[in-house]
């Protein structure tokens, strides 16, 4: 640290001309990214008469609770709420039980078809769900599923893009950890269970969190399997709710609020794990 | 040969449900696309009637066009935006986590909430825009009863919500350059621009790369903002091929032709993907 040599400070000076600059431009980027989602809460927060009588301010005067009184009142939003939280759990951790699985084969076994299979697995991604919806929804129903969580449930489980980073995540594991394993008669299913899992701990965590956050946020199928009101997810209820209330933002607004919440706290709770484990998973 | 059965135990969950619910799906939306449906009863098989009705579709035309326009402006936009806001992020600054975790924040908001939010605020009424617009003396802007001004913000809102996604993945990769590197680059006489374009662009090639394949493969997805946002107006201004798509096989319940449709989209992005990877290949080889 002692080392001398003015290209250390010169440049640290010049940075620093440059500093308040870039300080502006992350503050500007940083208001502009939050507007939107201050505009919800204050929308939410503020009373019809304001709402409608265009007087509302970017600070507002007084806040209320009506909207979201109201909104819990007229809507079974706790239905709602269970419905998410019981179909974006299960989805996430069959997603991650079953890519991880998938990971470790084509990553570490030899078998006839690895390419082909690993090929398909990834190439799902870029299959709209718009162009299979119809046949699936047949599917689905034939299978007795309609009117179910699992009608939800099944169709998201598997997920190429996560089979992807698992196996590239478990090809980073150093092979002679695995041989050594093999050579001490551990089984593929114990060493998956004893070293690789352990060992992925951090993708793991960004597989859960992808999906959860995924399935939670999901609008395109829950939208066609779930038409019964009582099992609606969050998104659906919020589509739902726009459609019966119409041009009441306040209503609208404080329900948007109690859906995207949850995710919002989650998120920046688990951010450090999650952007720790992205850079890790090899994408760069 | 033990090892192979082994291998197709532990694929077994994610071969059966992809197979059951995206291959065996697929074959059927193939078989749709050839068949004339009425609601949900069994289709009259057509041969290619659907496909030659879809080239004579104006609104199909106009879907495709407004996907290839949303596909050349959200891709390399949100990944300039994206660039920018990482190797800003990725500097000497104070508070640099919390602006970090600021713009990351989009990805944990819904669709249907994030194009909700752009409904109030694109209100053509009360909405904040034209507040802002009337406030500053200019005149309000037809948001909503507008074609061009309506596929406008799509486009912004998408870029909101995206932008984060893209920013996470350039860190990572920034993160990535070896240092020494741009050291070396400053001794050689690199000012900050030369080094940005000659050494710490190319160097996030692979996250460039990622980044084009999923920003092409979700715009051609795009859904949830153009559903709720604009539901695809005014008179198809926004209608994109998935929510055509998805209008066909659930609203008018022309579940043939709504077949067609995704097959010549899942067509299109396929074509697309291997192009890039290809490309892609030679230029790693020649460089």
């Amino acid at each position: 640290m002692s080392a001398v040599g003015s290209p250390v400070p010169q440049r640290r000076r010049r940075r620093d001309r440059w500093l308040p600059a870039r300080l502006a431009a992350a503050v500007v980027i940083a208001l502009v990214t939050l507007f939107p989602l201050y505009w919800m809460v204050v929308v939410a927060f503020s009373s019809r008469s304001e709402l409608l009588g265009g007087t509302l301010r970017l600070v507002p005067r007084e806040l209320t609770l009506e909207n979201v009184r109201r909104v819990l009142d007229a809507f079974p939003v706790a239905a709602w709420v269970g419905n998410s939280v019981a179909i974006s759990l299960t989805v996430a951790v069959l997603s991650v039980t079953v890519s991880m699985l998938a990971g470790y084969a084509f990553a570490q076994l030899r078998f006839p078809g690895s390419t082909a299979l690993f090929l398909l697995t990834v190439a799902t991604v870029m299959i709209p769900l718009q162009v299979i919806m119809v046949p699936l929804f047949r599917i689905v129903t034939s299978m007795g599923l309609f009117g179910s969580y699992w009608a939800v449930i099944l169709p998201t489980a598997a997920s190429g893009f996560g089979a992807f980073l698992a196996r590239q995540f478990v090809l980073a594991i150093p092979r002679e950890l695995l041989d050594a394993a093999r050579v001490d008669g551990a089984g593929h299913l114990r060493i998956f269970r004893s070293i690789v899992l352990p060992l992925s701990r951090p993708l793991l965590a960004v597989l859960f969190f992808m999906t959860l956050l995924a399935s939670w946020n999901d609008l395109a199928w829950p939208l066609v399997a779930l038409q019964d009101n009582a099992l609606y997810t969050l998104p659906i209820g919020l589509l739902y709710l726009q459609g019966q209330l119409g041009s009441d933002y306040g209503g609208t607004m404080a329900f948007a609020l109690i859906t995207v919440a949850p995710m919002v706290l989650l998120f920046l709770l688990a951010q450090r794990y999650f952007v720790e484990g992205f850079s890790r998973t090899g994408i760069r | 040969m033990t090892e192979a059965l082994t291998a197709y135990g532990f694929l077994a969950p994610s071969l059966l449900l992809l197979g059951t619910f995206v291959f065996v799906p697929l074959a059927g939306a193939a078989a749709l696309s050839l068949q004339r449906t009425n609601g949900f009863g069994d289709g009259v098989w057509v041969g290619f009637d659907n496909y030659v009705r879809l080239f004579g579709d104006p609104v199909f035309w106009r879907a495709t066009l407004n996907t290839v326009l949303f596909t050349l402006v959200v891709t390399p936009g949100s990944m300039a935006l994206g660039l920018g806001a990482a190797v800003l992020l990725n500097s000497v600054l104070p508070a640099r986590g919390l602006f970090r975790s600021v713009l990351v924040l989009p990805m944990a908001v819904s669709g249907v909430a994030t194009a909700l939010v752009g409904v109030l605020v694109f209100d053509e009424n009360s909405g904040f825009a034209n507040s802002v617009l009337r406030a500053l003396g200019l005149p309000a802007v037809s948001w909503q009863s507008g074609g061009t001004a309506a596929f406008v913000t799509v486009v912004l809102v998408t870029l909101w919500w995206r932008t984060g996604f893209n920013m996470l993945i350039y860190l990572a990769g920034l993160q990535g350059i070896n240092r020494e590197l741009l050291e070396a680059a400053t001794l050689d006489g690199a000012g900050p621009w030369q080094r940005f374009r000659h050494v710490v662009v190319p160097m996030l090639g692979p996250s460039s790369f990622f980044l084009v394949v999923m920003n092409v493969v979700y715009s051609f997805q795009v859904f949830d903002i153009v559903f709720v946002l604009t539901g695809g107006g005014p008179r198809n201004a926004t209608t994109v091929l998935v929510t055509y798509a998805y209008d066909n096989g659930f609203v008018v319940r022309d579940q043939g032709y709504a077949a067609t449709i995704g097959v010549f989209l899942l067509v299109v992005s396929l074509a697309f993907t291997w192009l890039r990877w290809r490309s892609s290949r030679t230029r790693d080889l020649v460089g």
